[in-house]
């Protein structure tokens, strides 16, 4: 069933009810991580690495643990040494070697902030009394911080076995470079010799937190017969579960992973950092342990997204075809490989339809924590440096940046560089939104500037578990295993409605847990609204086939006869016989004469998720003498598909945009020499606050998607790609100055005013 | 080392704990008094997901020892609302649809009731400054200042809070 062609149609979908887990959200109600507790709970903490690189001499835990009130302490000898072994249950790549060593270190610490021991007792008191009596031994090693110097020959080594890979032939000697990769089609050189005009920039930013305001948490218990439970704060339970099984050397079955509310992920709660830990105190001990982080813990020890260095060069002709596209990114990964620079190669010019393009990306490690995925992941600092290029371009040319955008524009039919060719999308119509908004013909004043640009996101399917069920007294429940970060059970209910035919008030939608639905891939990608969706609405389906079934029974007719219409079962034509309609509550009712409960649960792995393309107008003003940028005006124009719940479509887009904002202009890892880092809290690592912001326009453009029923295209991560070229174009206008290195902060402003150069 | 008896009022009712003299006040909320409404994401005053109000005045419940309680009288979040009738505030947010994760939301409800007894018309600009020791990280803002503005106007034309 399609509900695409008839928008005018739906009762349901594209309406804006109170969400179902609103009202305990706004009376403080709900239940995240760290509000869970347990009968006989310790409280757990771990002893972390000062160093950026050192080996570990020895860990002698006597002491903590002689002190009373401390239950139990667990090192890397407490956990199985796991051999190399890729896994995909998380957000992109994951070794399971890496997952196990990160979570705990191993002979060596990689990172300031790495974990190497935990420790837990009767109050949180004692348990961080106990870490500090933990001696640990180090042999500080060298260490490297940033992405070139971890490049050079001569960078301390992080791990003895790493080669490049996809380099042939295979390396003689081990670097810190984990991968190559190349992405080419057509001859840049016979494009770049076709060009009038070549721009070429060299450009760099810092790594970024996702800046979750509630930090990691959890609580673990173990039974005397090994069943294990973790209730934890995730993008994915069945994650957690995978991970903490295999990290623990357990079966799934004898682990129950619980959701709690999780207070924002971005990505970075696709990972497990405390699980393992407080689930082999568990065990160890024989009590609950819960472990929550504390904000500092959470900016050291957990994933931002990488910083790159990142050189582009186009060439066009004069009337503005893009003739050759090349670029090189080089990105942090951390402690371990898997740094997001294959989505960003990919996605950096995939907004156009080029015929010569040369992409080479490298994965590299350094002593910082391993990233985790941020919405997008590896996207939007590709699109800062190819965004600011097509700028210059646009500049060099004479043209407006919109005109040369609707030159080279991807459209359907366009073969991307990494192979894929685009469906039906939705690229185009975002431009021409763009153009004809009023913010983009608006009168700038002095000082200020206006820049545009755009980005893409593949967004993803995957597999996913939902099962509606249907009470004796006709109310619903919807059940998923998607954890709900942004109002999914929201577009759960109303998917469901909408196909049912009943008000969404009937329909109750909640998140199981690991033992109680089919498993279900984290909450990322921006798959959830599509993949999850795309199962409640066949698992609605197949209860409508039920119901119409019972409802044959009663009339006793044949089944073919009945129609479902509007929440209620009705004789398909004359010749069906003339019975008055029978409303999903009265056919709930006779459920146990027409032969049992009625229920569906659907698992599936959807494919074909549609790619979504935005396009971000920014206007800044400089102050010229501190360097500080103020955005005054921003307008977010986006391709959602279809919008099942347009507010929390909007949230999405200005949520997205407002984080690009902060990564563009404040936010950043700093280091000092020791690879310590210095920012480690709210105070000094800057995210926006509402002072700082004007509102923020969302746009949402609908070019539905056909391979879901309601033509659902993720729209989470797209908002975050194009901020931080629209920024620094907007500062380009204002100021004449291109600025290459992101966070574009006033010192840096300042630097570029005195010198005339960015 | 012992612990201090302390007496207090929360959301109207009398209430005591037991604390360390180092204990917070949110710890002693959310660990003693079972009242998790107010959350802890910094624990340095930096985020405001803790607000409370205390005799009137706006704190981070993080910043203010629990010893400090004694005798005074404090809101959070689970005293917002009349019974089971939604404050204004908390109607507006959720037709708004002001909250994503609703994590930073106990803390900008506490916050921005704390700015509507103060000042029942704030403007935009007043309204972003009240409320930015308050660090929300999913909605960009907007629809949380449209949503206290919209309380605002409500709850000056005089509508029953909460009809
Ligand atoms: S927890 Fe109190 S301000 Fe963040
Ligand atoms: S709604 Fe998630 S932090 Fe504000």
């Amino acid at each position: 069933m399609t509900f695409i062609g008839n928008k005018s149609d739906l009762k349901v979908v594209g309406t804006r009810p109170v969400r179902p887990d609103g009202v305990d959200k706004v009376t403080g109600r709900a239940t995240f991580g760290a509000d869970y507790t347990m009968p006989g709970m310790l409280m757990g903490r771990v002893k972390r690495s000062p160093h950026a690189h050192a080996r570990i001499v020895s860990i002698d835990a006597s002491k903590a643990l002689a002190l009373p009130g401390v239950k139990g302490v667990v090192t890397a000898a407490d956990f199985p040494d796991i051999p190399s072994e890729e896994a995909f249950v998380g957000e992109g790549p994951m070794n399971f070697r890496d997952l196990s060593l990160n979570c705990i270190a191993r002979g060596k610490v990689l990172y300031e902030g790495h974990a190497v021991a935990a420790v837990c007792a009767i109050s949180d008191e004692v348990a961080a009394a106990a870490c500090d009596l933990i001696d640990v031994t180090y042999e500080v090693l060298p260490h490297v911080i940033d992405v070139e110097a971890a490049m050079a020959p001569d960078a301390p080594l992080l791990h003895a076995d790493m080669f490049t890979a996809n380099v042939t032939p295979k390396p003689e000697k081990p670097s810190n470079i984990a991968k190559k990769v190349h992405f080419t089609v057509g001859d840049v050189a016979a494009g770049f010799a076709q060009a009038d005009v070549i721009v070429e920039g060299h450009y760099s930013t810092q790594p970024v937190h996702q800046a979750y305001i509630e930090p990691h948490a959890c609580i673990a218990s173990a039974g005397a017969d090994g069943q294990c439970h973790i209730i934890s704060s995730s993008q994915g339970h069945f994650m957690i579960r995978a991970y903490v099984a295999k990290l623990l050397g357990m079966e799934m079955s004898n682990l129950k992973v619980t959701p709690a509310e999780i207070g924002g992920g971005f990505g970075g709660k696709t990972v497990v950092y405390l699980e393992p830990l407080a689930l082999a105190m568990a065990r160890k001990t024989g009590r609950p342990v819960k472990m929550v982080m504390t904000r500092e813990d959470v900016f050291r020890a957990t994933g931002p997204t990488s910083g790159a260095v990142i050189d582009v060069k186009l060439g066009a002709t004069k009337d503005g075809i893009i003739t050759a596209a090349q670029a090189v990114l080089k990105y942090q990964a951390g402690a371990f490989a898997g740094s997001p620079v294959q989505p960003g190669c990919m996605c950096a010019f995939a907004m156009y339809d080029l015929k010569n393009v040369d992409v080479v990306g490298y994965d590299v490690v350094s002593n910082r924590p391993k990233v985790a995925a941020y919405r997008a992941p590896g996207a939007p600092i590709a699109s800062f440096a190819a965004e600011s290029a097509v700028d210059d371009l646009a500049r060099k040319l004479g043209m407006d940046p919109i005109a040369l955008r609707e030159k080279n524009a991807a459209k359907a039919g366009t073969k991307t560089a990494y192979g894929v060719t685009f469906a039906e999308i939705g690229y185009e119509q975002v431009l021409a939104a763009a153009k004809n908004h009023p913010h983009w013909k608006a009168p700038l004043g002095p000082n200020q500037g206006r820049g545009i640009a755009t980005g893409f996101w593949f967004n993803i399917g995957g597999e996913s578990s939902a099962s509606v069920f249907i009470n004796e007294d006709g109310s619903v429940n919807v059940v998923s295993g998607s954890p709900d970060i942004g109002g999914s059970r929201a577009s759960m209910a109303m998917m469901a409605a909408e196909v049912l035919g009943i008000p969404v008030e009937h329909v109750r939608p909640i998140v199981a847990d690991t033992a109680s639905i089919g498993f279900t891939h984290v909450t990322g990608g921006s798959r959830v609204t599509y993949a999850t969706g795309m199962a409640t609405v066949q698992a609605a389906e197949n209860v409508i086939e039920q119901l119409k079934t019972r409802a044959a029974m009663i009339w006793d007719i044949p089944p073919e006869a009945v129609e479902w219409k509007d929440g209620q079962a009705v004789p398909a034509g004359a010749n069906a016989g003339g019975f008055d309609p029978l409303p999903l509550a009265a056919i709930a009712l006779k459920a146990a004469k027409t032969g049992g409960p009625i229920g569906a649960e659907v698992s599936l792995n959807a494919q074909g998720a549609g790619p979504g393309f935005g396009a971000h107008i920014c206007d800044v003003e400089v102050d010229k003498e501190t360097g500080h940028v103020t955005v005054l005006r921003y307008t977010a124009v986006q391709d959602v598909g279809r919008a099942i719940h347009p507010s929390y479509v909007e949230g999405q887009i200005q949520g997205g945009a407002v984080q690009g904002i902060g990564w563009a202009l404040n936010e950043e890892y700093v280091y000092n020499t020791k690879g310590l880092m210095d920012n480690a809290g709210f105070l000094d690592y800057r995210v926006p606050v509402a002072s700082d912001l004007p509102m923020i326009e969302a746009v949402m453009v609908e070019v539905p998607n056909p391979r879901h029923p309601f033509g659902v295209r993720g729209v989470g991560e797209v908002p975050i790609v194009p901020p931080m070229a629209a920024v620094a174009n907007a500062i380009r206008g204002a100021l004449g100055i291109r600025m290459h290195a992101l966070p574009m902060s006033p010192p840096k402003l300042r630097a570029a005013v005195d010198s005339g150069v960015g | 080392m012992s612990k201090i008896h302390v007496t207090t009022t929360v959301n109207g009712e009398p209430a005591e704990f037991l604390c360390q003299p180092g204990n917070s006040l949110l710890d002693a909320l959310r660990d003693d008094l079972n009242l998790t409404g107010s959350k802890e994401g910094c624990s340095s005053g930096d985020c405001g997901a803790c607000s409370v109000i205390v005799d009137g005045r706006l704190v981070c419940s993080c910043l203010m020892l629990a010893v400090e309680a004694e005798g005074k009288s404090i809101t959070t979040i689970e005293g917002i609302a009349n019974g089971d009738v939604l404050h204004p505030l908390q109607r507006k947010f959720l037709e708004h649809a002001a909250l994503q994760c609703g994590f930073c939301t106990p803390g900008f409800l506490v916050a921005a009731k704390a700015l509507l007894d103060h000042n029942p018309d704030p403007t935009e600009t007043e309204a972003r400054y009240w409320l930015a020791g308050n660090l929300c990280r999913c909605t960009g803002y907007d629809k949380i200042i449209r949503a206290v503005l919209d309380a605002a106007a409500e709850m000056r034309a005089g509508a029953p809070a909460g009809e």
